[in-house]
């Protein structure tokens, strides 16, 4: 006698008595992706809307996607009734306001936005930004959590970029914008704190790198912190002083600015972030990584990571995709 | 259920020997010069869940291992990269290698490689 409901996208079906919540969709005709049925492939993912799903149907999966209630429909046996989601969930949007426009570099605007809703996200999450006509584009929150009505993001202006050009140059102080809800896996969690955090990030990857430190150090990390963030050039690089101040309040935290072209001046490694990272830290067993940027250099530091011992479940990755050319 | 025999699976240690080896094995097929480059724009995350799928294969454990699928996903990698048996080989050395590392019997290592084997036909599409 365990029959539950099971509550799947708009329709509700009785999943059976030793019945997964994939046989029960399968049988139900609903269009579910599944692979192995063995919790190997992580095809059937899907996201439990109602707490967290039971605990073996989670085997595998990343922390942030436990975190979310992720599970794999192949591996669960459901305990009580269950809403599921198998499609990505609907974005809602909220209101903000522009509090702030500053320059972080010639070619970094910092955009600081008052949300009129309190906003539920992690250090490290990005959000869409939509303005009147509809035209969006993602960007990181470059804040931690504590500042739950406020957010900050650093816009890269891109040659012929839409949004970006149009945010440098013509969004006002005092005027509106759309704010999705936030987003993404690349962000920290409060746990395993003994473990050591690497975080390398080029260009604007500063902004949800530097929420991501400024969360752990809040919660008081107790592995070791380095943050190495690169840059082909010194005037594409921001924020020196403020992380060597935050390198000088905390012993664990360690930061280095990196440079690939030029003359790198005292207290700045001279080479590419990933490369710099990569050799002053051989062993990377048991450590955490977020890494965020452009794609190529975080899929080629993804693999570098883990042939230095780092386990594929402990890198999380933000690729910024972009919609045009970048200015380099 | 009435059998005595442990599978090849089952001796081997199910799903948690399956996890101990796909990090291992992974990490020496990316760093094996002869047969990374095939590797080169994989998506890691999506590999290493293949490589999870294959062994759990290679080990005679459950799966939906079909011809057609495994012709299918290397048909590319014969075409346009020259996927041959030389590549084929490197990957059986470097699944053997991971046993050996995990101290599996050559016994076993033997049963795992012939398993392997069954597949060079589908994998080279021919």
């Amino acid at each position: 006698m365990s029959l539950y409901k099971l509550s799947v996208n708009d329709r509700d079906i009785i999943c059976e008595s030793g019945e997964t919540v994939l046989d029960a969709c399968l049988r139900e005709n609903i269009d579910i992706p599944y692979g192995c049925r063995q919790g190997a492939c992580q095809s059937c993912m899907v996201r439990s809307l109602q707490g967290p799903p039971p605990l073996a149907a989670q085997d595998g999966l990343k922390e942030v996607l436990r975190h979310q209630n992720h599970f794999l429909a192949c591996l669960c046996y459901p305990q009580q009734d269950m809403a599921i989601s198998i499609s990505p969930p609907a974005e809602f949007f909220t209101e903000a306001t522009v509090i702030e426009k500053t320059l972080l570099n010639a070619e970094t605007l910092q955009l600081t936005l008052q949300c009129k809703d309190t906003m539920d996200y992690y250090a490290g999450q990005f959000v869409n930004l939509k303005r009147a006509d509809g035209l969006s584009r993602s960007y990181s929150i470059a804040n931690n959590r504590l500042h739950a009505n406020k957010l900050s993001f650093h816009i890269r202006r891109l040659a012929g970029g839409r949004f970006s050009e149009w945010a440098h140059q013509e969004l006002n102080v005092g005027d509106k914008l759309e704010v999705s809800d936030p987003q993404g896996l690349c962000y920290y969690l409060p746990t395993s704190q003994e473990n050591n955090l690497l975080l390398i990030g080029t260009g604007s990857a500063l902004a949800p790198l530097a929420g991501i430190v400024s969360e752990a150090l809040h919660h008081g990390h107790k592995g070791a912190i380095h943050l190495f963030h690169g840059s082909r050039e010194m005037d594409g690089l921001y924020w020196l002083e403020e992380m060597q101040d935050l390198a000088s309040q905390y012993p664990n935290f360690h930061y280095t600015p990196c440079i690939s072209r030029g003359d790198a001046p005292d207290g700045v490694a001279k080479g590419r972030a990933n490369d710099v990272a990569m050799t002053l830290l051989p062993s990377l067993k048991g450590w955490r990584l977020y890494l965020c940027g452009h794609p190529d250099m975080v899929r080629q530091t993804k693999r570098q990571a883990f042939l230095h011992g780092a386990a594929l479940q402990d890198i999380h990755a933000d690729a910024f995709h972009v919609a045009s050319a970048t200015l380099d | 259920m009435s059998e005595t025999t442990a599978t090849l699976y089952e001796q081997l240690g199910g799903e948690a020997a399956v996890n101990a080896a796909v990090d291992i094995f992974y990490r020496k097929v990316l760093s094996d010069h002869r047969i990374n480059r095939f590797f080169d724009n994989t998506d890691m995350d999506k590999q290493a869940a293949k490589q999870k799928s294959f062994l759990t294969m290679a080990f005679g454990g459950p799966n939906n291992y079909s011809g057609a699928d495994m012709r299918q996903a290397h048909a590319h990698l014969v075409k346009k990269l020259g996927l041959d048996d030389s590549h084929f080989d490197a990957v059986v050395e470097d699944l053997a290698a991971t046993l050996q590392e995990l101290n599996v019997p050559q016994e076993l290592i033997n049963q795992v490689a012939a398993i392997a084997e069954s597949t060079r036909n589908d994998v080279l599409d021919r």
